[in-house]
């Protein structure tokens, strides 16, 4: 049972300041991912609850105790490393068991505990070799061993999965999440990548230049971002942007492209009442952008020129310039779609975004 | 036109004799190695070979005296200063190369971590070994002199001492005097190497371990230690040779007295062989290095294999 709680936590580098007064509150038994590019501040986050970076101002809380003065071993954490950091010359018993024989625990119990790891990661015909005799796969599964035996209050993973390839990491990802449905142990999980944050996060925080931007559900972020950064960070291929003009005509709010016209639903209309006369930034999913039929309404598609078409088996990615925009449209696999052709393409009205131009905060 | 377009062709298809016997990689291995072969064999295989037999020879400056066997070993074997010299020589590197090991590791322990004004210390710790030896040796043959002793003012003025110390006049004093100023030359070597071993060592173990739960002396013994022998062994059976075989400091601080106290090898048989002319002897007493150094070297070298596979 552990919950961590961060307050107003800041961390400043001489003149840089890495994170900015971020606020977060990771329930007990909750995977909490931390997702944003390099240099936003996510692992500095993740550093200073661990203990392994000193706190500027504010204050982390496990279980209810301030631990800015705990030094790591006593904050009852365990850390999963990049890097995998496993002692290159101990075999993988001696790696596993290092911190609990640094806790003085018994030799049975010690010898029962990386018994029962080994068993739940599969590598218990591993436990005699060095790290180096180790795949990537298995050096990670040796190092989430590490951090399991000891039975720890929170998970902490500085993007342990970076260094596998695609393939495995997809792998490992699924047994991430078997593993904390078994354990159950509060995790927070700091990645570079969003389908990571995605699939593994019960929720996600997306950092940006040291302030958190977001804080849901993996399908809120999807659905209803709070801003054009978590917008365009969160889903694969990127939402496409194009700057808009919202005019007011006959009572109806038009969205003015360079090059198209479209009537908004009523539902955001109202929304967007109130800045008709400016420019705005209209957000559109690949996935929310078909080609139009017959049955399409005339104000809710546009004309486009496809440049690149690229066929995923399951879909075919067009990038296609609508005027001087340029979009990216996911389609079905039996469009036949030509580099060059004109086609129309349909937006699905109820999944338009957009944001002020100004602050770049959702309207 | 066409007759000169062939001959080009021509030669781009044959290529010259001696660029053909380049291609070859016989050849080419031998011309590439010949230049240190000749090197090793002019300086180092003559040298030694020269050595070994004017060892076994009565051989004087100037006067060739034919072979006698190992006479000469017999004879320095009864001698008392020879004995002296050996005894010196395993103490002067035993005492200094465990000061110099400690000390070189704590300096670059705290050179490790980060600090203001990091890269000066660093290159002033250099210091004591990038100087000439012969030239810091004669400062502090200064800083031992019976009469100007800046010690022993230091000393007497901090009311620690009432008379002088005769620190070279003393042989016990000027043995004690040579180590000091031997690890005082040695210690930088030590510090920037196993520096440089150290940081090879990833932070993140540190990390780890501080997370599993080491005290830092833990986290040294158990992570950071165990990763830096190798390079410690390197290092050490470095300083041992070099020490085993040191001569210009023991010469210029001492010259091997007072009274034959602190010869070492080195400078007994250059005593020997140069200072009196008994060629043949002074080789025997280098040649009785030999044996030791082979030794010492072997089984660091075995060591530093079995660490390295471990």
């Amino acid at each position: 049972m552990a919950q961590v709680v961060i307050r107003d936590l800041n961390k400043k580098f001489d003149e840089v300041h890495a994170v900015k007064n971020v606020n977060l509150h990771i329930k007990d038994k909750e995977f909490m991912v931390f997702v944003g590019p390099s240099g936003c501040g996510k692992t500095t986050t993740l550093r200073m609850v661990a203990g392994l970076e000193s706190i500027t101002s504010g204050e982390v809380l496990i279980n209810d105790t301030v631990v800015n003065e705990l030094p790591p071993m006593d904050r009852d954490i365990a850390m999963v490393f990049q890097n995998y950091a496993l002692y290159p010359h101990m075999s993988v018993y001696d790696n596993m068991a290092f911190g609990l024989k640094m806790r003085k625990f018994e030799r049975a119990e010690i010898a029962k505990r990386v018994q029962e790891a080994a068993d739940i990661l599969d590598i218990g015909q591993l436990l005699k070799r060095k790290p180096r005799q180790l795949s990537g796969g298995q050096r990670q599964r040796v190092a989430l061993g590490r951090a399991i035996v000891r039975h720890p209050q929170v998970f902490l993973f500085d993007e342990p999965l970076s260094n596998l390839d695609a393939k495995l990491r997809v792998q490992m990802r699924v047994e991430l999440k078997k593993l904390h449905n078994r354990l159950g142990t509060t995790a927070i999980y700091v990645t570079h990548d969003q389908v990571e944050a995605m699939t593994l996060g019960d929720r996600v925080v997306v950092m940006k230049d040291g302030v958190v931007q977001q804080v849901g559900a993996p399908l809120e972020l999807y659905n209803q971002p709070a801003n054009r950064f978590v917008a365009g960070f969160i889903g694969s291929p990127a939402m496409n942007f194009a700057t808009v003009s919202l005019a007011e005509h006959d009572g109806a709010v038009w969205v003015e492209g360079p090059d198209f016209r479209i009537r908004p639903p009523q539902s955001s209309a109202g929304r967007l009442r109130g800045h008709a006369g400016r420019q705005v930034v209209l957000g559109i999913r690949p996935e929310d952008l078909r080609v139009a039929n017959g049955s399409d309404p005339a104000d809710l598609g546009f004309d486009a020129v496809v440049e690149v078409t690229e066929q995923l088996g399951s879909e075919i990615l067009l990038d296609v310039k609508a005027g001087p925009a340029s979009m990216v449209a996911s389609v079905e696999p039996t469009v036949p779609a030509k580099v060059g052709d004109r086609l129309r393409l349909a937006l699905n009205p109820d999944r338009l975004h957009f944001f002020d131009t100004q602050t770049e905060a959702a309207i | 036109m066409a007759t000169i377009a062939i001959a080009v062709d021509d030669r781009q298809k044959r290529p010259r004799p001696r660029t053909r016997v380049l291609e070859d990689e016989r050849w080419l291995a031998f011309a590439l190695l010949l230049p240190t072969a000749v090197l090793l064999g002019l300086f180092i295989a003559y040298p030694f070979v020269k050595g070994v037999l004017l060892s076994l020879s009565a051989d004087r400056v100037g006067v060739s005296g034919g072979f006698v066997g190992l006479a000469n070993f017999d004879k320095i074997w009864n001698d008392s200063i020879f004995r002296t010299a050996v005894w010196n020589t395993f103490w002067y590197t035993g005492v200094t190369t465990v000061f110099k090991l400690f000390l070189g590791l704590w300096l670059a322990l705290l050179l490790n971590r980060h600090f203001k004004g990091k890269a000066y210390i660093r290159a002033a710790i250099l210091l004591p070994f990038i100087i000439p030896t012969v030239l810091s040796t004669f400062a502090w043959k200064w800083m031992f002199d019976p009469t100007f002793s800046v010690i022993n003012w230091a000393l007497f003025k901090l009311g620690l001492i009432t008379g002088r110390i005769n620190w070279l006049g003393d042989p016990d004093l000027a043995m004690t005097s040579i180590i000091i100023v031997n690890i005082w030359r040695g210690v930088p070597f030590f510090a920037i190497s196993l520096l440089a071993g150290l940081q090879t060592i990833s932070p993140e173990l540190q990390e780890a371990a501080a997370i599993d739960g080491a005290k830092p002396w833990k986290r040294f013994w158990y992570v950071t230690w165990p990763l830096l022998l190798p390079v410690t062994m390197v290092v050490v059976l470095f300083s041992v040779i070099q020490t085993f075989a040191d001569f210009q400091l023991v010469y210029v601080m001492t010259g091997g007295g007072p009274a034959n106290a602190t010869h070492l090898f080195a400078t007994y048989a250059y005593q020997i062989g140069i200072g009196t002319g008994l060629l043949s002897e002074g080789a025997a007493i280098s040649l009785a290095m030999f044996p030791f150094l082979l030794l010492i070297v072997i089984v660091q070298l075995l060591y530093i294999r079995r660490v390295e596979t471990r």
